[in-house]
């Protein structure tokens, strides 16, 4: 049961970077927020980023970078699939993220003078990731969440933590969200909250493919109930695999790109089935493959492009450690100093694996790590708007355009980061914008933070002008309590089915989770083909057929774990379908999205987002693939093999080793 | 006493690999709810795979809840997150100590065919259910402190203050704190306390004293020293410290607790004298 609200009232559901940021940019503008969370929000997934967040800075600056290039790296990098103004944008507000989270209080690395360190990361040729030491995704959301907490003691927030979303409230009169309904996940209770706007900020989907680096709670759950309830999904199909992870038997663990940054090199025996310990190979002997074939970027190479090569180098060419799918990733070689800077993700390695990467080098292999799609969001141009398309900007060269904010996004538009839903706006990992096809390393920090701060603006003009005419407070009350007897409605389904017999494999809960990760991670990743999609698809129909019989091993009243998992089990079968669609249609290769059957990109057809509605009556995704904003750069063959650096990067190559000397 | 030495010594027996196939023994403390009685279940666990830790055991047993007598059972109520040891989230009593189960390794705790291994809820925060406790009480303990920068807000005011390598190097190692409350659990001051009425007055914790030095030392962060320092001078704070110093030995992030209580106690004597001799 929803209760009256006095005044206008924001909902954010998730408490990571995105969620934070925003709460706290909507809370500072005098708008009360409900935060809601499955976990405290210090406990949130956004812990898990390590190697640092991008920005446009002085020293960087003064070598030839600009934001302009920072926006062209991540439209090349995501292989032209993002709609390009909000890019611009993101680009644009960069540093100025970086300061604030200085202001803060965040540790960020320091040079001997005392200015904030940089370091390397991939598909740029200049230093420009701001970092706290390897550990900057836990460091930034500890200097967020103790804003928030300041809000908190002050009232302006109120944080609804272990409460799970389950549905939005959708006004059928005027197409509205005006609140959620969500559970608490210790008393159980099922209840309505209202609101003039909802902010989902709920991160990524990693567990539909079992294990990933995600956190238990990145089922994707959440997007997929808005997907269900009528919100467009945008490019599903993009999923980044991340080159660097140790397999584990719970999850994998990931070893950021910063061990690269910082001058690790992977590499694997030139001659197949060489059983001499790593340190007895000689450089000779050592196949150094990334380096090889990039000569410039090296290991820095996007992510997508080192995946697939570690992916070649174990399954098709059989040079994988000791026959199997691991690669070598090397520190040994690097300074002490180089490996404090890397303690966190060291720490970790050291604790789950048992060896000590600075003597002994690291065994890794890729993971599925990030979703570049998201829930479908819009946006209003900013002031720049060239007769036509440039050409790729020339890496170090002079931007075209200075750095003012409101070229990319106009600052404030009410339908900035929102869905298709008016008031349910997107933010974070859980919005399909920024990245494309392929995100680069130590953006997605980034766009978290900037979606917070900047389309938490948006959020704030729609809650003071069309919310403000009809604010949700004087919605009749039947209205919220009709969506919570759905949810509860569902939830006594899948309870009475405590009362059958709990043995059978085919409806256990787990069993079909672990099976539909199974069945994703090998279809549905590094390399997708029409016939091993098709037989992925016959396998979510017929998962989705056991779920329907699915017996649930737990009737408690009472935080009830088993009941939660098994829900959002049937939300990520609806998010494989999706996932599985769309990388079935889009017949080409284009960014983390490979198929061996249609090795090459094709714009005319598919420089498209695909984009996947739920249809209701027949319970099934339907796709169609709609144009994007390309009208600031032409698109142009992704290629980061270029053997001279100086010729792609304007000489950038030897001020890598002058910039932050202070190592 | 949770600090006790764990009763099956975790060996790190790396040179000789535990063999895979083996069965280890889970007896795990649970309870259907608060108030609701403790029970002990055991389940028995085939290790299939290296690197399996406490959590996919737990979710092993969660698919097949069937305890070492042969009756099925409801699946064990644990919480989690990240499953890396830097949310906090999955923190519970192993063997007799508190520590994150994540990282807790069979092949390092069972090795050997028909070991047992021990979970019990944390005992300092009341239970939710099973091994899952509420460590609401670990959030408030921040705000005592005003664990914060009192910034401006968010509009674009230029960068932070500059920072020394060295006091950067200082504030990180106190900033990954990750709010688990095992130097909590590990304390022979702090206690459990159900009435949310007596937080206040009862012992902060060293977790919460760690954070109000961490701000205290940074430029803008200061200008609440005096609030934070009156706070711990008060009852629950500082002075209540017993100097068992359990908390550091059991800090997974190897924070210098005792350091921070050390230097925290100092600033809050002179903050004491000052108040005393200026009345301010």
């Amino acid at each position: 049961m929803a209760g009256p609200a006095k005044s206008s009232r924001v909902i954010v559901v998730g408490g990571g970077l995105a969620g934070l940021a925003g709460t706290v940019r909507i809370a500072e503008a005098g708008i009360p927020v409900d935060l809601f969370s499955l976990v405290p929000v210090k406990r949130s997934h956004s812990v898990c980023a390590q190697g640092g967040i991008n920005a446009c800075n002085d020293v960087a600056r003064q070598q030839g970078y600009s934001e302009y290039e920072h926006f062209d790296e991540t439209i090349y990098g995501g292989d032209f699939l993002a709609d390009q103004h909000p890019v611009l944008e993101m680009a644009n507000w960069a540093p100025r993220i970086i300061d604030l989270l200085d202001r803060m209080g965040v540790p960020f690395n320091r040079t001997s003078e005392g200015f904030r360190d940089l370091r390397l990361f991939g598909g740029s040729l200049f230093k420009r990731t701001h970092f706290a030491g390897a550990t900057t995704g836990q460091q930034l959301i500890y200097a967020l969440d103790e804003q928030v907490r300041r809000y908190e003691a002050e009232g302006r927030v109120t944080k609804h933590e272990f409460w799970e979303f389950l549905w939005p409230v959708i006004d059928d009169a005027s197409g509205r969200c005006v609140g959620i309904v969500a559970q608490d996940l210790r008393t159980m209770q099922i209840r309505a909250f209202r609101a003039d706007a909802v902010v989902m900020a709920t991160g990524g989907c990693g567990l539909v493919f079992g294990k990933s680096t995600m956190s238990v709670m990145c089922t994707g759950a959440a997007a997929a109930r808005c997907f269900q309830a009528g919100v467009w999904y945008g490019n599903p199909e993009m999923i980044q695999v991340h080159p660097t992870a140790i397999p584990g038997a719970d999850k994998t663990r990931l070893m950021s790109e910063s061990a690269r940054g910082e001058g690790g090199r992977v590499w694997v025996p030139r001659r197949k089935g060489d059983s001499r310990r790593p340190r007895d190979i000689p450089d000779e002997d050592r196949y150094y493959f990334l380096e090889e074939r990039y000569p410039a970027y090296k290991n820095l190479v996007p992510r997508d492009i080192a995946t697939r090569e570690i992916f070649s180098v174990c399954v098709n060419e059989g040079l994988g450690v000791a026959g199997g799918r691991q690669v070598y990733l090397d520190l040994t070689h690097l300074p002490s100093s180089t490996h404090h800077k890397l303690e966190g993700i060291l720490e970790i390695y050291k604790k789950f694996v048992g060896d000590d990467p600075q003597h002994e080098p690291m065994r890794i292999f890729p993971s599925v790590h990030y979703s570049m799609g998201g829930l479908y969001t819009t946006f209003t141009p900013g002031s720049y708007a060239p007769a036509s398309p440039r050409e790729k900007h020339k890496s170090g060269s002079a931007s075209p355009i200075d750095n003012r904010i409101g070229q990319g996004m106009q600052p404030g538009a009410v339908n900035n980061a929102m869905t298709n839903v008016p008031g349910l706006y997107a933010f974070g990992e859980a919005n399909f914008a920024y990245h494309g096809a392929n995100r680069l390393g130590a953006n997605a920090l980034l766009s978290c933070i900037f979606d917070g701060l900047f389309c938490g603006q948006s959020v704030v003009s729609f809650v003071q002008g069309e919310a403000a005419s009809a604010p949700s407070a004087g919605l009749p009350q039947g209205l919220f309590e009709r969506f919570v007897q759905q949810e509860e409605a569902k939830a006594r389904r899948l309870l009475d089915t405590t009362s059958a017999p709990q043995d059978d494999p085919a409806t256990n809960p787990y069993v079909i989770h672990r099976e539909l990760g199974d069945e994703m991670t090998d279809a549905c990743t590094v390399v997708k083909t029409e016939s091993r999609l098709q037989q992925a698809w016959k396998k979510v129909a017929d998962l989705k057929d056991r779920y329907a019989r699915v017996r649930l091993g737990d009737a408690a009243s009472w935080t009830n774990q088993t009941f939660s998992y098994t829900r959002a089990v049937g939300d990520m079968l609806v998010l494989a379908e999706a996932l599985t669609l769309a990388s079935i249609q889009r017949k080409e290769s284009r960014g983390a999205h490979y198929r061996s059957d249609f090795p090459d990109r094709n714009d005319d057809q598919f420089m498209k987002t695909s984009l996947c509605k739920w249809d209701a009556s027949s319970r099934q995704v339907k796709l169609e693939f709609i144009p994007i904003d390309a009208s600031l750069i032409r698109p142009k063959k992704r290629d980061y093999t270029g053997k001279d650096s100086s010729a792609v990067a304007g000489g950038a190559a030897e001020k890598r080793v002058a910039v932050g000397a202070s190592a | 006493m949770t600090t006790a030495a764990p009763t099956a010594a975790p060996t790190a027996a790396r040179a000789q690999q535990p063999k895979l196939g083996r069965t280890v023994i889970f007896r795990i403390l649970r309870s259907d709810g608060p108030d609701k009685p403790q029970r002990w279940e055991s389940f028995k666990v085939t290790i299939n795979e290296r690197g399996a830790n406490v959590i996919s055991c737990l979710q092993q047993i969660a698919a097949n809840p069937v305890t070492t007598d042969g009756r099925r059972t409801t699946p064990v109520v644990w919480d989690s997150g990240c499953l890396e040891e830097v949310c906090g989230a999955c923190t519970m009593v192993i063997n007799g100590k508190v520590r994150q189960s994540c990282s807790c390794l069979m092949d390092e705790y069972c090795p050997n065919d028909g070991d047992t291994i021990t979970l019990e809820p944390m005992t300092k925060f009341p239970v939710v259910r099973d091994l899952w406790v509420d460590r609401a009480r670990v959030f408030h303990n921040l705000k005592r402190v005003k664990a914060w920068v009192p910034i401006d807000g968010t509009y674009y005011l230029g960068p932070g203050p500059k920072e020394s390598p060295q006091q950067q190097d200082t504030r990180y190692v106190l900033s990954t704190c990750m709010s688990c409350g095992c130097c909590l659990e590990a304390c022979p001051q702090f206690n459990l306390e159900t009435d949310q009425q007596a937080w206040d007055s009862a012992f902060i914790g060293a977790h919460a004293i760690s954070q109000a030095r961490l701000f205290n030392m940074h430029d803008t962060g200061k200008s609440l020293e005096k609030l934070r320092l009156d706070e711990l001078s008060g009852p629950g704070g500082v002075s209540e410290c017993g100097n068992a110093q359990n908390c550091v030995k059991v800090c997974p992030k190897h924070i210098p607790l005792t350091e921070s209580i050390a230097a925290v106690g100092r600033a809050v004597t002179v903050h004491n004298l000052k108040q005393f001799f200026t009345g301010r």
